[in-house]
């Protein structure tokens, strides 16, 4: 599985003739994680929503480095868990097989399971798991489907800290090597996280050019120059991505 | 667990109340120890007639969720069947059953089989229209979230839509549950010659009607033990709903 880049070509998107916004280029490195931010309403989560191709651009393209189509070939990970209620927690990493018809693989599903910890809890309903558990049953899920291009809508934007901070570091391991795109409002996440960052801001919404990050992630929390880091975000974030 | 009973009971001291001071007659509204002592007295009888009832009610309950239930996924899984079937299920609620109960018994004879069709007439649409609605409802997210995974629209629905559907397949199933009765006895009353119904007819045209009183009685107390069945078992299959 070599992950393929990811180019934005003049992406445009109205909604009832208002422009979201217009004009977007941006070029995702194969394998890098990459992070999204911007204030709420500019439009992250429905360009997100076109490069997974759950919805079509009114303008511009979405294309794979390499060529090929990227359809079938991204996995998404929504700020919801989207846990099936009634499916225990190594049913739920399945349900890309099932849903496609495939023979499932409980033996995989468990092993990812176990990376993200829960291999006690494989058999308890989402309902019976707290919201950092659901999350990793999330996770383990989306890294079922094994896909090279990885989408996260602020998946852990609904954790405490501890959990967030843990969960950071487990997306960070398991997702290496993908070509992740990254939507969060958290400066922290984002420079702990990213290889780079852009801010999508404005109306109609435009993309600031990208900012590479020092050195490689995860960072550790307590990493010199985070803070620094998360000062020149907030910065950025506050000129509203100038 | 004890509020039923105090209902019940006070419920039987105003009925007993009333039969002892005013003077309403007895044929009229006979007293509870009247009805108890018919319930009593012809415990036989009424027995074999609350057997019949309860078997046309209870073939009626399967054969119309059976039915309901197919009809409501059908209509999901095809856009066709969902602009042919679904106007006409709908219009054929303008037509009261009461007005085809003669009709049924007139085709199907004086037997179970007119009385299991009323049964599956009443409860067929209540079924079908809180499946259908339960399928066409699937969290939008959990939607998108297939269409990721590549999901057949045969897999989305066996495996997504319809166990999201169930708990309001469940809704339908409970209704269906309360008002099955409806139908078998108002088949029995056009035309039988077993059933609690027909043992009501009867006993009204003799003006037996502690004896009216008691079949009434027994189909109340068989509507509600069905009703909470049901609702116990649904509530059992479907633990992880939230409320159910
Ligand atoms: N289906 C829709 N119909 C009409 N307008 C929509 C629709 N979906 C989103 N919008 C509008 O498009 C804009 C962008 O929405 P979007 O959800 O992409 O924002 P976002 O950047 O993800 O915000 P947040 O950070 O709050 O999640 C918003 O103004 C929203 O009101
Ligand atoms: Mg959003």
């Amino acid at each position: 599985m070599v992950p393929p880049g990811i180019e934005l070509r003049g992406l445009g998107l109205r909604y009832a003739g208002a422009a979201v916004f217009s004009g977007l280029h941006l070029t995702l490195t194969a394998g890098e994680f990459f992070v999204l931010l911007g204030p709420s309403g500019a439009g992250k989560t429905s360009l997100l929503r076109i490069i997974a191709g759950l919805e079509p651009p009114d303008e511009g393209l979405v294309a794979a480095s390499d060529g090929a189509p990227l359809a079938g070939r991204v996995s998404y990970m929504a700020q919801q868990d989207l846990l099936l209620p009634w499916a225990s927690a190594l049913n739920n990493v399945m349900l890309g097989a099932t849903l496609r018809g495939q023979l499932r693989d409980a033996a995989r599903a468990a092993a990812l399971l176990e990376e993200v910890g829960l291999t006690h809890r494989a058999h308890a309903r989402p309902a019976e798991l707290s919201g950092g558990e659901r999350q990793r049953v999330a996770l383990a899920r989306t890294l079922y489907e094994d896909r090279p291009v990885v989408l996260m809508d602020e998946p852990f934007s609904s954790l405490d800290a501890i959990t967030r901070v843990r969960m950071q570091d487990l997306a960070a391991r398991l997702l290496a090597g993908r070509t992740v795109l990254l939507i969060t409002h958290d400066p922290f996440e984002a420079c702990r996280l990213g290889h780079g960052f852009t801010i999508l801001s404005g109306s109609p919404a435009r993309l600031a050019a990208p900012t590479r990050l020092p050195g490689l992630p995860p960072r550790a929390p307590d990493e010199d120059g985070i803070l620094h880091l998360q000062g020149e975000l907030l910065r950025q974030l506050a000129q509203g991505g100038a | 667990m004890i509020r039923p009973f105090v209902t019940i009971a006070v419920f039987i001291a105003l009925w007993w109340a009333v039969t002892a001071f005013t003077a309403i007659p007895p044929f009229m509204l006979p007293t509870p120890q009247a009805v108890a002592e018919a319930l009593w007295g012809q415990a036989g009888y009424l027995a074999a007639n609350a057997w019949v009832t309860f078997c046309e009610i209870m073939l009626g309950l399967f054969a119309g969720t059976l039915l309901g239930g197919l009809a409501a996924l059908g209509i999901a899984a095809s856009r066709t069947l969902q602009r042919w079937l679904w106007p006409i299920l709908v219009l054929s609620q303008a037509i009261p059953v009461f007005a085809l109960a003669p009709l049924l018994v007139l085709w199907l004879g004086f037997g179970i089989g007119s009385k299991v069709s009323m049964a599956v007439l009443v409860i067929f649409f209540p079924v079908t229209a809180n499946f259908l609605d339960g399928l066409r409802r699937t969290e939008p997210g959990l939607l998108d979230l297939a269409r990721t995974m590549n999901a057949s629209r045969l897999n989305l629905l066996l495996h997504l839509r319809l166990p999201a559907a169930l708990p309001a397949f469940a809704s339908g199933l409970r209704i269906a549950a309360a008002i099955a009765p409806i139908g078998a006895v108002l088949g029995e009353w056009v035309g039988a010659s077993s059933g609690l119904g027909f043992v009501m007819i009867n006993a009204n045209a003799r003006i037996q009607t502690a004896l009216m009183f008691a079949a009434l009685v027994i189909l109340a107390a068989m509507t509600i033990g069905l009703y909470m069945a049901v609702d116990a078992a649904l509530r059992r299959l479907l633990r992880w709903a939230p409320g159910g």
